[in-house]
């Protein structure tokens, strides 16, 4: 009942928050649903929810990490929402394809059948094109447009993908397994066909690879990010990246138990290094924040699949990164949103005008290019520590050199526009608590990661890595 | 199965080969229509008769509502608003285009008699399945104007679901209702950004959009 709970009431929500275009009916329902969501995904915790639907729908620990990381951002966004539809118009629709958001995500999140994950992950990036266009002007309809062609094929590659999977299952009707479940799937592996379970790794990696911005997929990320609202790009940047991650995760489960680790390793690491090296090249001179942010999620979904394709303790850093990933970019990405609410802003001295939105600028800088003692430290050192212990010494080497140029891009630019020369001119502005309090609670919770991962998430970590094959430290 | 699925399928790549080489918007339009009609009979003609079973009858009923009726409509729709019924524009030519489907077929067909396909499903229907997604894909990097990448994607799934067609007993049918409905609410989403292209920019040519780089 929960697991169909989680995906109904959001979808039930974005009806109800249709029209009006009155912000405080948009604040209200997004600010009600995110919590109900919020409560369901606490409870999951503590009951862990029956499968249902012949077990279509079940939740297992990965499922549940990506499923808290998105209600969590979810929650913290609308939060936000309140205090953004104070300061701009929104169309009649806003609130409702967010809401239609969450509830794909969750469908992604609780989805054990590969091919109703396809339809919530299409559904996640239906949701969100109509609020990529919120400000109906040129730019923003090219990024629109981009989006949607790139999404759109590189999702119906992935659905080429899954019936190649189904396709590899065989004849099911002597052995009694449920075709495209998972667990169905992880216990007759080794009996699946080879040659159409590696056709179907690589176009569910290229397919869910595009939705996730590994490069060179990625071209449609800073375009996207770039013209989208903020609190759109901050969703799309720690949610909609985290359900990308867990159907490349589910591919890769699959492909594992069947014992083709061996295939699945070298595709998974030259998307990796790829990324991170189109993303070193771009954030050098990158002027506009919210393109740079995008490049700098293009470097960090590479570090997702490295260390799923290094295996190992590699895994759980990928999973740990997974989380980490989701509050930094939410936290950078709401306060670069701040940073566009306030006037004259691009030209400087954001410490003045704008003290506490350029303070969480500052403490965003840090936890993204994973600097102690944010999260996000721990998870690229178990990343690198797994690259150094399995014998890729030069995938270690290559990482932190790549790492050390995107942190010097990244830091310029964020610098440069708090401690820049103050040409704006402009006067000190009052900040909204709605506008603060959200990433404030990101950037702590960061620090939290950074410091001590608490017992039941360290639990829920563990036993997500332990299901895609890795070890703890 | 019969004759008939063979004609359906060889029909299914001539509409293809008819999108390929054509200069007017209307029958790309007209072509990629005809091809969604011809899958929905597809999944009628691959079993006899007494076999039909409401999946059956309820995916031929929904893939020709949803391929053949609704988009089709809706794109005529969105061309006859934006005014635009000027030729197609290609980056590659229409013969060239023609040439790299002929090659697109034989590799597909190909690729379909190494490949092991379980069961009794024929090759015919993973080569169709492929030259049609190679196809899309074709259109959908050869031409400028934004409403023909709209018939590539058209095409490319429609090639998706004749490959679906091979384990049709093997994915629900609540499963394939919302593949439909996604690639419905898609293509919808993107006719509407279509037709604001055409707004903004007076015109549906994709090549324009080239204002976001760095």
């Amino acid at each position: 009942m929960l697991l169909a709970a989680l995906i109904l009431v959001p979808a039930l929500g974005a009806v109800g928050a249709y029209g009006g275009g009155r912000a405080t009916r948009h604040s209200v329902w997004l600010v009600a649903v995110a919590a109900i969501h919020l409560l369901m995904v606490t409870v999951a915790w503590v009951t862990a929810p029956a499968p249902m639907l012949d077990g279509w729908l079940a939740l297992d620990a990965l499922g549940l990490a990506v499923l808290s990381v998105v209600s969590v951002l979810f929650f913290v966004v609308a939060t936000y929402a309140v205090g953004y539809l104070r300061r701009e118009r929104a169309r009649r629709a806003f609130a409702t394809w967010l809401l239609a958001f969450l509830s794909a995500a969750s469908l992604v999140a609780v989805s054990h059948h590969l091919a109703l994950l396809w339809v919530g992950m299409e559904g996640t990036t239906l949701a969100l094109a109509p609020l990529i266009f919120e400000r109906r002007d040129r730019r923003s309809l090219e990024a629109t447009w981009k989006y949607l062609v790139i999404s759109s094929v590189g999702i119906a590659l992935a659905l080429l993908g899954t019936f190649f999977l189904a396709t590899a299952q065989g004849d099911l009707r002597s052995g009694g397994l449920r075709p495209l479940v998972l667990e169905d799937l992880l216990t007759g592996a080794a009996q699946l066909h080879p040659a159409w379970l590696k056709a179907a790794f690589i176009f569910l990696l290229v397919g869910y690879g595009t939705k996730l911005g590994l490069a060179p997929m990625h071209t449609w990320k800073p375009d996207t990010y770039g013209e989208a609202p903020a609190l759109v790009a901050a969703l799309m940047a720690g949610g909609l990246t985290s359900c990308a991650f867990l159907g490349i995760a589910r591919a890769t489960q699959v492909t594992m138990a069947a014992g083709l680790a061996p295939f699945a390793r070298p595709p998974l690491f030259i998307f990796g290094l790829l990324s991170l090296a189109v993303a070193a090249a771009f954030v050098i001179g990158q002027s506009d924040v919210k393109r740079l942010l995008a490049y700098s999620s293009v470097e960090h979904v590479g570090l997702l699949v490295l260390g799923l394709g290094l295996g190992g303790v590699g895994v759980y850093g990928s999973v740990l990164h997974l989380v980490n990933n989701a509050l930094a970019k939410g936290l950078l990405f709401l306060a670069a949103g701040n940073v566009a609410l306030a006037a004259g802003s691009e030209r400087g001295g954001l410490l003045r005008t704008i003290p506490a939105s350029g303070f969480l600028l500052l403490i965003g800088l840090f936890a993204v290019t994973g600097s102690p003692p944010f999260g996000m430290f721990l998870s690229e050192l178990t990343i690198l520590r797994a690259a150094w212990g399995n014998g890729h010494p030069w995938i270690a080497a290559v990482i932190l050199v790549l790492l050390a140029l995107i942190f010097i891009g990244i830091a310029v630019t964020i610098l440069e526009l708090l401690y820049g020369p103050d040409r704006s001119g402009a006067r000190r502005e009052r900040e909204s608590w709605w506008l603060i309090t959200g990433p404030a609670a990101l950037a702590l919770a960061a620090v939290v990661l950074g410091v001590s991962i608490p017992g039941p998430l360290q639990d829920l970590l563990a036993r997500a890595s332990a299901a895609l094959g890795g070890a703890v430290p | 199965m019969g004759h008939l699925a063979d004609l359906l399928l060889l029909l299914v790549l001539l509409s293809g080969f008819l999108i390929l080489g054509t200069t007017r918007l209307t029958t790309c339009i007209r072509g990629v229509a005809l091809q969604g009609g011809l899958l929905g009979l597809l999944p009628l003609a691959l079993q006899p008769l007494p076999q039909w079973s409401a999946h059956t009858l309820g995916l031929a009923a929904g893939t020709i509502l949803v391929k053949a009726i609704v988009l089709p409509w809706f794109l005529t729709w969105a061309i006859r608003e934006a005014a635009v019924r000027r030729e197609v524009e290609p980056r590659v030519g229409y013969i060239a285009s023609m040439a790299l489907g002929i090659v697109a077929v034989a590799a597909a067909s190909a690729v379909a008699t190494r490949l092991p396909v379980p069961g009794e499903h024929p090759i015919l229907l993973l080569a169709t399945s492929l030259s049609c997604v190679i196809m899309g894909l074709l259109v959908l990097a050869t031409r400028a104007k934004a409403l023909i990448q709209v018939v590539g994607y058209l095409m490319l799934e429609n090639g998706i679901y004749v490959f679906g067609l091979t384990s049709v007993d093997r994915v629900p049918f609540l499963v394939e209702i919302g593949v439909l409905l996604d690639i419905f609410v898609g293509v919808f989403i993107m006719g509407i950004v279509v037709f604001h292209i055409n707004r903004e920019f007076d015109s549906l040519d994709s090549a324009r959009l080239t204002e976001l780089k760095d």
